[in-house]
């Protein structure tokens, strides 16, 4: 009976495995097909092809996307590491009047759905001749982001003081104590951001169509809905590029997540215990 | 002599100085603004018309807008229950094996790591009318497939079967709070004899439930604000060969107005409109799931 129920359950997680994995499968393995076979459904494709990615890679300055793919993931996943990092440890170790209130008005601020400001920042931008670069889609975050504080301030929280304290007595400034002592403690806290963010800013799509303009600006979700726009809705479907630029696309997110794989499920698992 | 206390609250406030400049540049001001942007008719190029209160009559007498508030309500209502089931279901799989666990986890968890504009794509794709994996999957149980993408009826249904395919983060949370019920509970139960379901019912369910409670309502904010997956497969540039109208939702149409056709008045209005919408749907999911869910220590 018991030996039973363990195989039901081996099954139907085995059942979903499949189901969630497959997708993944049957695109990779489609984007090795000519187009003819694209739909075919075999695992291995009858001929095998690298066509696909040459005529992407002839069709699409991929290179050019990824490399601004990679600056404005790299430059927004430290900014907003390193300044949540400090604002998190201001509100965490000091003790200052109207400290309650500030850290309300924070959490309140991620309530606010971003349609409401999504206008109003894109004129600031725009006024500021920024509207065309890669600037608006990374610079907002040197000025940290409520949710990582959040997440940072809950970690600062949970270490001893004394440590601190006895730093402080020895004549260490608060500087000094927050970069030597504090943030290397923090680590585990600090990789979750950096993954988090550089997975948010590295599939973000939105913002690149709101404020990138001239094909060689895109970032590669942006040129993928391009692509999707020319080579799909253009006319005569060419799934195969449409398809094989999803694969390049989604590759650098799979690497990451196998990279980093025990911090992300760890990050995830805590932000729902917060609730 | 400076008071230690001044001391203490200068240095605070020089670590919290870039919150504090960025909230008043990019919250503070832009929601002032967007206030008064709504009052307006603006377009960018000319200078800002005051206009009152008519972007907000507009509101009420544009179809699309009832249109787009229905189809995110709709959407809202199918996936968020059904991807709530589906991330228990398969964390109380997960938490009963005893092997492999951190293979499955993996598996369930990969395709949240897929940038959704991707995911549009592979709806488009597997759900395709002809020849999808999907209705190919269907067919083998002699079953004929709806046209998912181009049927007005299946679009919707098509988007919530694919929002299914990311719940992996959820199945992570509810997983971490599975673990963190005694094991005590389930020891007692067991001597009363309590079958399974019954377990599930009466003790893991209630002992997660704020759990569920949170995600129950992240997942309706997130939903209501829906946009990259039904944009990228039903909208944008070229696309001629859709009636996109069942794939239209609020922040779509709100994106359009803005970018698309330069209503920047306009749309300050929309999105004032979702703001409200949105506070009104959390409160009053807050009060009547509130009663539902179990704190330890008391409801507090």
């Amino acid at each position: 009976m018991r030996r039973l129920r363990k195989i039901l359950i081996w099954a139907a997680l085995s059942a979903f495995a499949v189901a969630f994995i497959y997708p993944f499968v049957w695109l990779l393995s489609a984007s090795f097909k000519p187009r003819s076979e694209v739909f075919d459904h075999r695992i291995l494709p009858e001929t095998f092809t690298f066509d696909n990615y040459i005529r992407v890679w002839q069709e699409a300055p991929l290179g050019l996307w990824m490399a601004n793919t990679l600056l404005v993931t790299v430059l927004a996943a430290v900014a907003v590491t390193i300044t949540s990092a400090m604002v998190a440890w201001g509100f965490a170790y000091f003790r200052f009047p109207g400290r309650k209130a500030l850290f309300g008005l924070l959490l309140a601020t991620m309530m606010l759905p971003g349609a409401v400001t999504m206008v109003p920042v894109f004129l600031i931008w725009n006024d500021l001749g920024m509207v065309g670069t890669l600037t608006p889609l990374w610079a907002q975050n040197l000025f940290g982001s409520a949710f990582y504080i959040f997440l940072l301030r809950q970690f600062f929280m949970g270490l001893p003081r004394e440590p601190f304290e006895a730093a402080k007595i020895d004549g260490a400034n608060n500087w000094k104590i927050f970069t030597r002592m504090a943030l290397p403690l923090c680590k585990p806290a600090v990789v979750v951001t950096l993954l988090f963010e550089f997975q948010a800013a590295w599939t973000d799509l939105m913002r690149p169509l709101i404020y990138l303009r001239d094909s060689s600006t895109f970032t590669v979700p942006r040129g993928l809905k391009a692509l999707l726009d020319q080579f799909g809705f253009g006319g005569e479907w060419h799934w195969e590029i449409v398809m094989t630029a999803s694969v390049i696309t989604t590759i650098p997110m799979i690497i990451l997540f196998f990279l980093g794989q025990k911090h992300f499920v760890k990050g995830i698992a805590t932000t729902g215990s917060k609730g | 002599m400076r008071s230690m206390r001044f001391i203490e609250t200068r240095a605070a406030l020089l670590f919290i100085s870039p919150w504090i400049i960025g909230f008043l540049i990019f919250t503070a001001w832009p929601v002032i603004n967007s206030a008064y942007l709504s009052l307006t008719d603006y377009d960018v190029i000319n200078d800002p018309s005051f206009i009152g209160f008519d972007n907000y009559v507009t509101l009420f007498e544009d179809p699309k807008v009832g249109l787009a508030l229905r189809n995110t309500f709709l959407f809202t209502v199918m996936s968020v229950p059904t991807q709530l089931v589906v991330s228990l279901g398969l964390a109380l799989l997960l938490n009963s094996a005893t092997r492999a666990t951190g293979f499955f986890r993996t598996a369930f968890f990969l395709p949240k790591m897929t940038p959704p504009v991707a995911i549009g794509i592979l709806l488009l794709m597997l759900f395709n009318g002809q020849n999808g994996l999907i209705n190919s999957f269907l067919g083998v149980f002699g079953i004929d497939g709806p046209a998912w993408t181009t049927d007005p009826a299946w679009v919707k249904p098509g988007l919530v079967l694919m929002s299914l395919w990311t719940v992996g983060s959820s199945v992570v949370i509810i997983l971490a709070s599975l673990r963190g019920v005694p094991q005590e509970l389930y020891d007692s139960a067991l001597v009363d004899g309590a079958g399974w379901w019954k377990r599930t019912l009466r003790i893991t369910v209630p002992m997660i439930s704020p759990t569920l409670f949170f995600l129950f309502i992240v997942d309706s904010i997130n939903a209501l604000q829906s946009f990259t997956e039904a944009y990228t497969a039903f909208f944008g540039a070229g696309n001629t060969t859709y009636s996109n109208d069942a794939a239209l939702f609020y922040a779509i149409y709100l994106f359009q107005q803005a970018f698309e056709f330069l209503h920047m008045g306009y749309a300050s209005a929309l999105a004032w409109l979702l703001f409200i919408v949105i506070m009104a749907i959390t409160a009053v999911q807050i009060l009547v799931t509130r009663r539902f869910v179990h704190y330890e220590g008391g409801n507090s």
